[in-house]
């Protein structure tokens, strides 16, 4: 059995409260929701932070919900409960792509949102999801809160523009008419991490894309959210030529490193193709 | 079905005797094993491949409270352990004394009150190393400059370990020469693990005041270890009892001793408490006894109309930095001399070269009987590179070469004596299942949509339950096994066997081997197997051993008891022995069957106050040792259907087919259970399994998301057929089967990918075939369709 080495544990009872441990232990202290990123890496004693601090009673933070022409997700949301709310499979059906896809049950019974972004890990998928949609994330610290986007949301791999006394506290998806999305993801084996992932959000006006989203996972030193392919493709009418040109654009955009889901070379493709499926899938939807 | 109102007196289909506790979390391995007074073990590791040990400091981790030893090699050396023989003639560093020579390497073992005290305390010491260039690729072993791995063996000068060679290397150069058609294939079958669900481990108890040892122990072979525990450490035998209680996997991974059974022993003696140790799954999967690891060239030589005459493998061996591979000691490279497999052909050679490497050491026969494996993968992919080069159908290439069945037995090219077959039948109602001509028609139309569909065939015949005992040992205990059963006055029985199961299900098996034979319900015998202090003598389970051998002394011994029963039985019936008919559980007097005896009343008859002839003992019981006069030949035929995604290199099995004859079936459903399990275990090797090293020797597969094994989402549902040839020359006529589809699939599924690939011009792709290799064999090569 992997053990961890010794550390001090707090369970936090409100955001308040969470934070003022956080403020109080300093920047040895790891905020624990799923755990399911943070305990193996303590029992494989490649993390050893001096203090947990439990937000799992946080239950102020578990919700998915419409306000404002958002749909707003708690960090604490379960993967479970992504995939089960109805509400999101309905406006962001992205998100039910990228989940079922998304480890084991097992992991999202118990990994958030919040931790899956807070994490930036390159490969993860909620991340390249998160930057398709264009989301907004609100960040919260004991002087108030401020609102991140997704584009400046990671800072490289495993580092995020949350500060060691702050909390991310919810995730915002920006809801229009007209929308479509999907998420592709070539995986070694089931629950295995993307060997590269994409996803797209588009947003449909007379027959043309009026607005899109594209996020890639596992290509990068954190999700890229694939600029040029989105410039090329707003404003114009689908079809498998924008496709390809898109799809090009982010292949070459993106820089994937060799390891043993892949070299670079078929990384780079995957990028490509799986970016043109996504938006086959996509505007297929959103014109459904 | 068997159901409680219809026991079963025999072979047939019964839900196993052991699931009840497992199913109920009742089941009681190595680590549920929790004695008073217990301390935890942790062993230090080395985090370089090749280096030299400079110093060893200890002291810090002394001065944590709750560490109660620490040792190193110093301290093994001077009890004269610090090295251990390996099951292969060679030694293994049991704590490492002057240099490491693989990542992972067992360096210094701390004892301590809690187990997270004793990791703890492993960051405490202080390691000096000096880095040596390490030798990662078998094939630059050999190298002139290639650093010499073993110094610790006296005027070693290279990384040589053995070369060895069978069939007849003149006769098969003459075919190859006069050939029509040659086809060589360079092939890797990779380094994988058994990955078995329990890790290993152990739990040393010594009794000073007894001076006794009990080890339970994560053990395949619990006899062998008391018997090596004995003649190693000099501890009286009859003073160790090794148990070995439920068993989570072993898959050969059980099989050896590693250094830290030896390091709990050794601290139980030295702090006078039990030692509890047991590995991590990156232990396991680092430092435990890994499985092939062959770099082969295959070459096959045939007529034009496809008649397949010769065949010679060259074999690279990296059997890692200690040579610890597991096969009977006449035979380096265990059986790989089946690499004939299925077919009649004029002339066969092998050469097998085994090299050191700085990795883990090991090539244990996982889930196979000692390079079985690595041979029926060899030829089973060279008949389809045949196939390919022909232009033949690889299923009607195989049918046209197969051993007829009035060939057997069939003395092969390598030696072997196959003991049975009838191969035909078995390939053709695999076809048949998988409606294979039909199949090829959709795999057309498929083609001209631009889909890449690919069948793939393979037929493999094992040689599995080794001995005879004059041909096979293992460091000098002949491969034979034991049992002894014990009727008691009620008829219920008891039998001890000197094997262990880890899943395949013994308890149930060998009560119905039992049931067959006396004729009582098999719920009515109790299997007691796993400790060595119960049951008799014998060489373990692995290399589907447990049936052929095992299997066998079960029969036998029943058999005496059924004579003996006989005996007795014309006592209570004033008759004659020579006059008493057997029919099932019950000895009746020729031409008058009222009178008889059961089984039961027998045994009443033989502990109560019957008159006894002369010369017979009371009481109902025998025992025996059973030497197998040859291995057994189960065979089969598979067919696999895959579906490749031409824009990702994605493998989908869609369907598999398997065929196997194992001879007589005593419980199919668990034959069945045998099957699927090692099915599945085929699509991870063929498709995800590989431990793979860096340049510097640092292992990149430690933990289950780096080493990936298949879930049910990546194996379809399985669909079996079943032909039965009985074994001539054993007593029921099983052959044993755990082994075969971790044999047979992998060939089958590489070669169904390799066959959708067939557009693209790929004749061969390594495993493991992930997305990535598939997508690159794809490359800079005929493009598909359209």
């Amino acid at each position: 059995m992997q053990v961890p080495a010794p550390f001090d544990y707090e369970r936090a009872t409100s955001v308040e409260h969470a934070l003022s441990l956080l403020e109080r232990l300093g920047p040895e202290a790891r905020l624990i929701a799923g755990g399911h990123s943070l305990l193996p890496m303590m029992k494989l004693r490649l993390a050893a932070p001096e203090h947990l601090v439990d937000i799992n009673d946080l239950h102020e933070l578990d919700y998915i919900r419409e306000e404002a022409g958002e749909l707003r997700i708690g960090a604490l949301a379960r993967h479970r409960e992504l995939l089960e709310s109805e509400l999101l499979g309905r406006r962001f059906p992205i998100f039910h792509d990228a989940e079922r896809v998304i480890a084991d049950p097992l992991v999202r019974n118990r990994g958030t949102i919040g931790g899956a972004l807070c994490q930036a890990d390159p490969s993860e998928d909620l991340s390249a999801a998160c930057a398709a949609a264009h989301a907004r994330l609100v960040i919260r610290g004991l002087g108030g809160e401020r609102v991140v986007e997704m584009a400046d949301f990671h800072r490289g791999p495993y580092e995020t523009a949350v500060g060691p006394s702050e909390i991310l506290a919810e995730i915002r998806l920006p809801l229009r008419e007209a929308a479509g999305s999907a998420y592709e993801k070539v995986e070694r084996r089931t629950g295995d991490w993307a060997v590269a992932a994409a996803g797209v959000c588009v947003w449909m006006s007379d027959g043309a894309i009026a607005d899109v989203g594209v996020g890639l996972a596992a290509v990068g030193s954190s999700a890229v959210h694939c600029a040029r392919a989105e410039e090329v493709l707003r404003g114009e009418r689908p079809s498998e030529e924008l496709f390809d040109a898109a799809a090009d654009l982010a292949a070459a955009d993106c820089s994937p490193a060799a390891d043993q889901r892949g070299p670079v070379e078929y990384k780079r493709h995957l990028a490509g193709e799986l970016t043109r499926r996504a938006l086959r899938r996509a505007v297929a939807r959103a014109l459904g | 079905m068997a159901t409680a109102e219809q026991p079963v007196l025999g072979y047939g289909r019964m839900k196993r005797k052991e699931d009840p506790r497992f199913v109920r979390g009742k089941g009681r391995y190595v680590d549920d094993v929790s004695l008073p007074g217990m301390l935890h073990g942790a062993v230090l590791r080395s985090p370089l491949a090749h280096a030299r040990i400079l110093s060893i400091d200890t002291s810090a981790a002394l001065q944590h409270p709750k560490v109660h030893a620490v040792i190193t090699g110093r301290d093994l050396e001077a009890q004269k352990l610090a090295w251990a023989p390996t099951l292969s003639a060679d030694v293994q560093a049991v704590l490492a004394l002057d240099k490491v020579c693989f990542q992972g390497q067992e360096v210094a073992f701390v004892v301590a009150d809690d187990h997270y005290s004793a990791r703890d305390a492993l960051e405490l010491i202080d390691v000096e190393y000096e880095p040596l260039p390490a030798v990662v690729d078998p094939r630059k072993a050999l190298d002139p400059d290639a650093p010499v791995i073993r110094e610790d063996i006296e005027g070693k000068s290279d990384n040589h370990i053995f070369d060895w060679e069978a069939g007849d290397r003149d006769a098969t150069d003459a075919v190859f020469e006069r050939a029509e058609v040659v086809v060589a294939q360079d092939m890797i079958y990779p380094r994988i693990h058994p990955a078995p669900m329990e890790t290993c481990g152990c739990v040393a108890d010594f009794d000073a005041v007894e001076g006794k040892l009990t080890l339970w122990c994560t053990t395949q072979a619990p006899h062998a270890h008391r018997t090596l525990y004995a003649l190693v450490a000099g501890l009286p035998e009859h003073k160790i009892r090794v148990i070995s209680p439920d068993i989570g996997g072993g898959f050969g991974n059980k099989v050896g001793i590693y250094p830290g059974y030896v390091c709990s022993v050794v601290t139980s003696i030295v702090t006078g408490r039990p030692v509890k140790w047991m590995e991590d799954r990156t232990e396991n999967l680092t430092s435990t006894a890994f499985a092939r690891d062959y770099v082969m060239r295959g070459e096959i030589a045939a007529t034009r109309d496809g008649k397949i005459q010769a065949v010679r493998v060259r074999v690279l061996a990296d059997h890692g930095a200690f040579n610890a591979t597991a096969q009977p000691s006449k035979y380096p490279a265990g059986f790989f001399h089946i690499f004939t497999g299925s077919y009649d052909l004029e002339a066969a050679h092998c050469r097998v070269t085994g090299v050191y490497t700085n990795k883990a050491p090991g090539g244990v026969a996982y889930r196979c009987s000692f390079r079985v494996t690595e041979a029926a993968y060899a030829i089973e992919r060279m008949v389809d590179v045949l196939a390919d080069e022909l232009g033949v159908d690889p299923a009607e290439l195989r049918m046209r070469n197969l051993i007829r069945p009035e060939q057997f037995p069939y003395r092969s090219k390598t030696g072997w004596v196959y003991d049975s077959g009838d191969y035909e039948p078995a390939l053709r109602m695999a076809l048949e299942m998988a409606g294979y001509d039909r199949l090829r028609e959709e795999q057309g139309e498929r083609r001209e949509r631009g889909e890449l569909m690919g069948i793939g065939v393979s037929f493999f015949t094992e040689t599995v339950g080794a001995g005879p005992r004059r041909d096979m040992d293992i460091v000098g205990l002949g491969m034979a096994d034991g049992a002894d059963l014990r009727v008691h006055p009620t008829g219920k029985a008891v039998l001890g066997i000197s094997v262990q199961t880890q899943g395949q299900g013994h308890e149930t098996t060998f009560a119905q081997i039992v049931a067959e034979e006396l004729g009582i319900p098999a719920e009515d015998v109790q299997v007691v197997h796993g400790d060595t202090d119960e049951t008799p003598f014998g060489l373990g389970t692995y290399g589907s051993r447990s049936t052929p051998v095992s299997g066998a002394a079960a029969a036998v011994v029943a058999r005496k008891v059924r004579e003996k029963a006989r005996l007795i039985a014309a006592a209570m019936l004033e008759a004659s022995p020579a006059d008493l008919e057997w029919e099932k559980g019950r000895w009746y007097v020729k031409g008058d069957p009222e009178q008889g005896k059961t089984i039961q009343e027998i045994a009443m008859g033989a502990h109560g106050t019957v008159e006894l002839p002369e010369g017979v003992e009371g009481g109902l019981e025998a025992q025996t040792v059973y030497n197998p006069s040859n291995l057994t030949f189960p065979f089969g035929a598979y067919v696999c259907v895959v579906d490749v995604d031409p824009g990702t290199g994605q493998v989908k099995v869609r369907r598999f087919v398997a065929v196997d004859d194992c001879g007589t079936r005593i419980n199919p459903m668990i034959v069945e259970g045998q099957i699927h399990g090692g099915l599945a275990e085929g699509v991870g090797i063929a498709l995800m399994e590989l431990i793979a090293f860096d340049e510097d020797g640092n292992c990149l597969n430690g933990s289950f998301m780096d080493y990936l094994i298949p879930t049910a989402k990546e194996v379809p549902n399985f669909e079996l057929g079943a032909t039965v040839t009985p074994s001539p020359h054993h007593p029921i006529g099983a052959k044993g089967v755990g082994e075969s589809p971790t044999v047979g699939s992998p060939p089958a599924i590489v070669n169904a990918v390799i066959d959708a690939l067939e557009p693209f011009g790929v004749r061969h792709v390594d495993m493991p075939l992930t997305p990535a290799r598939v997508w690159a064999a794809m490359q800079g090569h005929t493009e598909p369709p359209a």
